[in-house]
């Protein structure tokens, strides 16, 4: 199990910069390890893509931008296995908000605001 | 819920001693899934604190991160398209770890690199210092998120466990125990009661038993004084007692 690696697969609008991290992957069968999202992307397409993502054994981490986590929000919230892991990142015109994260509002009741400054 | 009844067994000594066993066991149970819930609780709230403090460091590392894409950018132009169309090996992969918390395996994240940077020679004509940082920066930020995303995965899975403990401990406390009690108290009584059947069955034959001896000894003494019991002969009560002479 250790020697297995998984791959990180990125939604988002600069993907640029994770990328030249050095995550990007093209498999045997083309399918490519991120997706570009623009302003004319569809939302059934960014569904396909992370339920695709979801079904691969082969990624760990799914990387999404917040603003397009909440137009798939019921698709992420139907998603209750623990990997690959689903992490919300903030854009460059959206910065982070804690109270749309989905992992954060499940432990809802568990912190007091202070904690979040 | 109906299922306030108690188990059916034939009352005995012995069905008696199972039960108190059970209860024991029960108990013991009980007290150990509270243990193991508390020691996953006081996990989880540390997990959850490390998450918040990640996720704020996250916020301010992404934010450098794309305003050094931005720079870049700026000095070596447009890249981007260049960038997704050598895309072929990833150099970051990462392997899932188990970490073992009171009985619960938790996925941890573990980076690696793995071959050589594909996109050394992006940049080589005009802003090579500012893609380098670029890369730095996106590497550094790549690092934090995978420690994030492990953080996260432990929080989901600690959350169910979590869950699953507590729904045993208050089966057990709800329903487990006042069941194995209630037979317990049901055999007592059970027994309690069997043993005064057998006494007051005992007292009535006794009663009767004497009963019918005065009545046997009532006609005794009515034939007796009528006369026509013989009495037979008694050895011991004769005072003469003639000599057997031999003819």
């Amino acid at each position: 199990m250790a020697g297995r690696g998984k791959l990180i697969a990125v939604i988002g609008d600069t993907v640029t910069g994770f990328l030249l991290g050095g995550i990007g992957e093209l498999n045997k069968n083309r399918h490519s390890i991120f997706l570009v999202v623009e302003k004319d992307t569809t939302i059934n397409e960014i569904e396909d893509t992370f339920r695709q993502f979801l079904n691969r054994d082969d990624i760990g981490i799914i990387l999404i931008n917040q603003y397009i986590a909440e137009m798939v929000r019921h698709t992420l919230d139907a998603h209750q296995r623990s990997i690959p892991a689903v992490l919300e990142i903030p854009s460059k015109e959206h910065p982070y908000d804690a109270a749309k994260d989905s992992i954060l509002r499940r432990a809802k009741g568990m912190f007091m605001a202070e904690d979040l400054r | 819920m109906s299922g306030k009844d108690r188990i059916e067994i034939f009352p005995s000594r012995m069905a008696q001693t199972i039960m108190k066993a059970r209860l024991k066991g029960a108990q013991t149970g009980r007290n150990l899934l509270k243990k193991k819930s508390d020691a996953l609780t006081l996990r989880f709230r540390q997990i959850l604190k490390k998450i918040i403090e990640t996720k704020m460091l996250m916020g301010e590392v992404m934010r450098e991160a794309a305003f050094s894409l931005a720079e870049a950018k700026f000095t070596a132009g447009d890249f981007s398209t260049t960038v997704i169309q050598n895309v072929n090996k990833a150099q970051v992969k990462i392997r899932a770890k188990k970490d073992n918390v009171a009985g619960v395996t938790l996925p941890v994240f573990e980076h690696y690199h793995e071959g050589t940077d594909s996109y050394e020679l992006t940049g080589l004509a005009r802003g090579g210092e500012q893609l380098a940082k670029l890369k730095r920066n996106y590497a550094k930020a790549v690092e934090l998120l995978v420690e994030l995303a492990s953080l996260q995965t432990s929080f989901v899975t600690l959350d169910e466990a979590i869950k699953i403990t507590n729904r045993r401990v208050n089966a057990i406390e709800h329903v487990i125990i006042p069941r194995i009690e209630r037979t317990l108290a049901y055999i007592i009584t059970e027994l309690d009661e069997r043993e005064r059947e057998e006494f007051y069955r005992l007292k009535k034959i006794q009663e009767k038993k004497k009963i019918i001896k005065e009545k046997f000894e009532k006609e005794l003494e009515q034939r007796r004084a009528a006369g026509e019991v013989m009495e037979p002969a008694n050895l011991l009560a004769e005072e003469k007692d003639e000599d057997l002479l031999f003819e």
